[in-house]
């Protein structure tokens, strides 16, 4: 069953140092208070898994929590390079990455592996690409009934998933809307799943159609309010372009990045 | 000669022709994105446009700065999860022309957004695969647009991220490719089309103002140009007017 906890206790109680991560959310609901937790409390040797690693890895990157990098798309999206995920790639700063790389369709497909309990998902994906050679976690299969040759991705079954949502009810259920991404998948393939929310409700409309986690899916909600900015939650904030512009600046330069990380992280405290 | 238009202008009008008579197209950002939104305004309304956030049939009235703005959501007909998108929308080939864009291309419309440089120690780590590769596996016929230079049209792709004509005829029909593959190739210098017999990119029309010389200085292989090479139709006023009507409302930079 959920447990109601504050995002401090919700972190410190389900991401352990070396764990498996996934922080989900595509461009809209990222888990950004969170991955600032995270931050804050200083987990080391993580491995990170997101479609999109986003500012949000590109922060936990650049303050040393993560060993490895599993992903499909690691830009600013609109705007260019992570750069701090690019000088940990190119310069092994501030430690070096490992990278497990795919494509969209070949990552969501390994969470629904997870999530369906399967050792592996099949697609029509990777033939001919550099990308199939690079990865572990990327083979082909033959199909027993037409003998077509497929690609198959290991279910990827994270320690913890961290989502943001947009409400919670007072049972602990979760109700998610709008671009969805791969948040059920990931959740549902994960052993634990933390979920921030927007607003905590008496009860959700008569909408039975949302994506809607169980209580017994999600084992902490922490209520905070405005935890995917500067992403968005439709319903409740706009996504905020000029920091996403910003942060092309401001994550250049290394000393300027540790100074955000010091003044907008480890000197807020916890939410 | 002093023209009225960029050679991105003239670029991204050209990719927005191409789109003339599909019903749905799967959208990159960047140049992509404001070709197919142009499209949409122009000559093809009804242009379904599909995000591989999961918006299908988005309506955006000012350019998304990403893939997954709130705008592409509130005026899309349906929004689904992404394992949706990619294996009940776009791997069954239900999405007619996809577009793309890149790092690097090669003679056979190869791409490469992933490094410039080794994997391991990359010079330049790029963004990655995305949605590209099943894009160009899946959808019946793609249409890369990309800004043309030798840094850019290379010999050989220090990574293969995304699949064109692979290295050549059979190719795609060998690896399991159910589409047709790039129908065409848009730079600012010129339109490429794949050879018939060798599925080579080929020179097939050249942008008003630029010279064959400037296309094969600006070429990493040795280009075949077209024996039927014609100019591209110069920018309409209204296909201007509206490219920079869209540029203007954008809360985008044009990124590639």
């Amino acid at each position: 069953m959920t447990e109601f906890l504050s995002l401090e206790s919700a972190i410190a109680a389900n991401v352990h140092d070396g764990d498996v991560v996934a922080l989900e959310g595509f461009t809209h609901l990222i888990p950004f208070a969170a991955g600032h937790e995270i931050i804050r409390q200083r987990r080391r040797d993580l491995t990170l898994v997101r479609l999109t690693p986003d500012l949000i890895c590109d922060q936990l990157i650049g303050a040393g929590c993560a060993r490895k990098m599993v992903f499909s798309w690691g830009g600013n999206p609109g705007v260019g390079s992570l750069h701090r995920f690019r000088d940990a790639v190119e310069h092994d700063w501030p430690q070096a990455i490992e990278l497990d790389e795919h494509t969209h369709a070949g990552l969501a497909n390994r969470f629904v592996a997870g999530a369906a309990g399967l050792p592996f998902a099949v697609l029509r994906a990777y033939a001919g690409t550099d990308v199939a050679l690079q990865s572990s976690t990327i083979a082909s299969v033959t199909c027993p009934f037409t003998g077509e040759v497929l690609a198959a991705v290991a279910a990827l079954r994270p320690d913890v998933t961290v989502i943001h949502a947009q409400q919670a009810d007072r049972e602990g259920n979760v109700r998610l809307w709008g671009i969805t991404g791969v948040q059920k998948e990931s959740v549902l393939a994960a052993s634990r799943a933390v979920v921030t929310v927007e607003e905590i409700v008496d009860d959700f409309s008569d909408d039975r159609n949302a994506v809607v986690l169980p209580s017994w899916t999600v084992t902490a909600v922490a209520h905070v309010p405005g935890g995917c900015y500067p992403s968005y939650a439709s319903g409740y904030s706009e996504r905020d372009n000029d920091y996403y512009e910003a942060w092309d600046e401001l994550s250049r330069d290394r000393t300027v990045f540790e100074d955000w990380l010091e003044h907008e992280v480890y000197d807020l405290g916890s939410v | 000669m002093k023209s009225n238009f960029s050679t991105d202008e003239i670029m991204t009008i050209a990719a927005s022709r191409e789109l003339a008579g599909a019903r749905s197209c799967f959208v990159g950002i960047g140049l992509p994105s404001i070709a197919a939104n142009l499209a949409r305004s122009l000559h093809a309304s009804g242009l379904v446009l599909v995000y591989e956030s999961g918006t299908i049939g988005a309506k955006p009235t000012r350019l998304p700065l990403s893939i997954g703005d709130g705008e592409l959501a509130r005026t899309a007909d349906v929004v689904v999860s992404v394992p949706e998108i990619f294996n009940y929308w776009l791997q069954p080939g239900r999405i007619d022309v996809g577009m793309l864009s890149g790092a690097q291309v090669d003679r056979f419309a190869n791409l490469n957004t992933t490094v410039i440089g080794s994997y391991e120690r990359p010079e330049v780590r790029l963004p990655g695969a995305g949605g590209a590769p099943e894009i160009a596996t899946a959808c019946p016929r793609t249409i890369i647009v990309m800004r043309q230079s030798k840094r850019t049209f290379v010999e050989n792709l220090d990574y293969l991220t995304t699949v064109g004509f692979g290295d050549g005829t059979g190719a795609r029909a060998r690896l399991g490719m159910p589409g047709a593959g790039p129908s065409v190739l848009i730079s600012d210098l010129g339109i490429f089309r794949p050879d018939v017999e060798t599925c080579e990119m080929n020179l097939t029309s050249i942008h008003p103002g630029v010279n064959v010389a400037d296309v094969r200085d600006a070429t990493g292989w040795a280009l075949k140009v077209s024996g039927e090479l014609v100019e591209t139709a110069k920018p309409t006023d209204e296909e201007l007017d509206c490219l920079r009507r869209l540029n203007n409302g954008s809360s985008a930079k044009a990124t590639n």
